[in-house]
């Protein structure tokens, strides 16, 4: 017998929900997991769990993350009382805010084709100057307007990690902190080894991040990814005054008001720069100029985890069938789907045909 | 409770806590100077509401924090006194406070 059903490498927030819904399934589960030092997107986010913009032109990937958003409602309050631990989710819909009459241009055909595309289930708004007042009377004078989607809501990302760690926990679930060195398949069982651990399992996920491609080959698979820097600044905390969440602002449950939504391609370096900062202070304080009363307290970047045409990479290999590939850049969002869809395939053991686009076999050179 | 310690003439300036106009010395810190005006209580905290005064005078407990010319969280010790400053008790959380008919131009 195996030591584990499913063994998952990576203990992130895509990881960790899968982990914990495969225990909610009653499947014996164990998460590797290279620990604090790991280049993890997951302690970096900004916490948006987000649903309009996203697939534009993939109307797969829009049904997938509005699933997912449709999920967070019930996921949220079940991982709260499973953990005891507030995640500070709500869902109040958010703004997407255009600062020039060409971002509002573009966004409103951007919008206009989402909805199109998603046959009526995208719900949403676009609001000009005028609208957008009643609702919002504090933006500055730079706002033309700004999308709003009720489906739109924001959680807190350190607290919903901690959350997995301690539900998956309570469900019986292993946690190893050790990075993978070595994954090998023999007689129907894949054996994971770390420096102190040799664990055996019928099915492995990899969800390692972007740690996930040097490790795909061991598994059949290639995942291709590469690293997107976003830089976010905190503020010092003030008493609440917004209450929806932003794409670029958003004010967390302790106070903090987070600032941020910048892409840039610097490799692995998650550090900081003026120029950025800059540009996210100034169009924060374009959007509402009551912010410039705020001090910064913080700031870091982050990498989000990109594959070649930015959607998520969900596939089983064909050489082992055991194993599966599950990475994307919006694992806040898509936590819910992990835990209770996702979770549910490799229960299965098969994907379905409405992942089949997010193949990695996408990629491959014919 | 506390004793001056100065040399030569002393300069001062006029400054307004809670409306009420005290003259200072000029080069002192802003906690130093309400302290030595008579002022025992600062901050209250936001969370349990209780009344706060200066602790350290060096930047590092936040037991002195003031609203400062309509600046929150002020680290009154780290800042020196001006002519004309305007102060005030910070009870509770900090704000940030959106004044329509001044920003909008209404």
């Amino acid at each position: 017998m195996p030591d584990y059903d499913v063994i998952v490498v990576g203990g992130g927030t895509v990881g960790m929900s899968i982990a914990y819904g495969l225990e909610r399934l009653g499947k014996k589960t164990a998460v590797f997991d290279q620990g604090d030092d790991a280049i993890r997107a997951a302690v970096g986010n900004f916490g948006l769990v987000w649903v309009q913009g996203k697939g534009i032109g993939s109307p797969e990937y829009a049904d997938w993350t509005r699933r997912s958003a449709e999920l967070w409602e019930q996921y949220g309050k079940e991982l709260q009382e499973q953990s005891g631990i507030d995640i500070a989710y709500s869902r109040s819909g958010g703004f997407h805010f255009c600062l020039s009459d060409e971002e509002l241009e573009s966004r409103t055909s951007q919008m206009s084709q989402l909805a199109e595309e998603s046959e009526g289930d995208f719900s949403y708004e676009m609001l000009d100057r005028h609208s957008l007042l009643e609702r919002l009377p504090a933006i500055g004078p730079e706002v033309k307007g700004a999308s709003y989607s009720p489906l739109d809501g924001h959680v807190n990302p350190l607290l919903l990690l901690r959350a997995l760690h301690v539900a998956f926990k309570s469900k019986g679930g292993d946690l190893l902190v050790e990075s993978v060195l070595d994954i090998t398949f023999d007689d129907s069982v894949f054996t994971v080894s770390s420096t102190s651990y040799v664990k055996t399992a019928t099915q492995v996920v990899l969800a390692a991040g972007l740690g996930s491609e040097k490790l795909a080959p061991k598994l059949g698979l290639t995942t291709p990814l590469y690293p997107q820097r976003g830089q976010i600044l905190v503020t010092e905390k003030t008493a609440p005054f917004l209450d929806y969440p932003t794409s670029l602002i958003r004010q967390t449950g302790d106070g903090s008001v987070l600032l941020g939504d910048s892409h840039e391609d610097v490799g692995f370096d998650t550090g900081t720069s003026s120029g950025v900062m800059h540009d996210i202070a100034q169009r924060a304080c374009d959007i509402f100029p009551y912010l410039e009363k705020l001090r910064i307290v913080r700031a870091w970047g982050a990498l989000r985890i990109m594959s070649p045409d930015g959607l998520p990479i969900y596939d089983q290999s064909t050489q082992y069938p055991g194993a599966f590939t599950a990475t994307c850049h919006s694992g806040v969002t898509l936590s819910a789907a992990h835990a209770l869809d996702f979770a549910s395939f490799i229960r299965e053991g098969e994907l379905p045909f409405s992942l089949e686009k997010f193949s990695e076999r996408r990629f491959y050179v014919h | 409770m506390f004793t001056k310690v100065t040399s030569g003439e002393v300069q001062t300036i006029t400054i307004q806590f809670e409306g009420e106009t005290l003259v200072v010395r000029k080069g002192l810190n802003v906690a130093a100077a309400l302290l030595e005006a008579g002022v025992k209580q600062f901050r209250e905290t936001p969370v349990s509401g209780q009344a706060r005064t200066p602790f350290c005078m060096m930047g590092v407990c936040f037991d002195c924090l003031l609203i400062i010319d309509g600046m929150h969280n002020q680290q009154s010790c780290m800042i020196e006194v001006a002519e004309g400053m305007k102060i005030e008790r910070q009870l509770g959380m900090a704000t940030i406070e959106f004044n329509a008919s001044a920003e909008q131009g209404l």
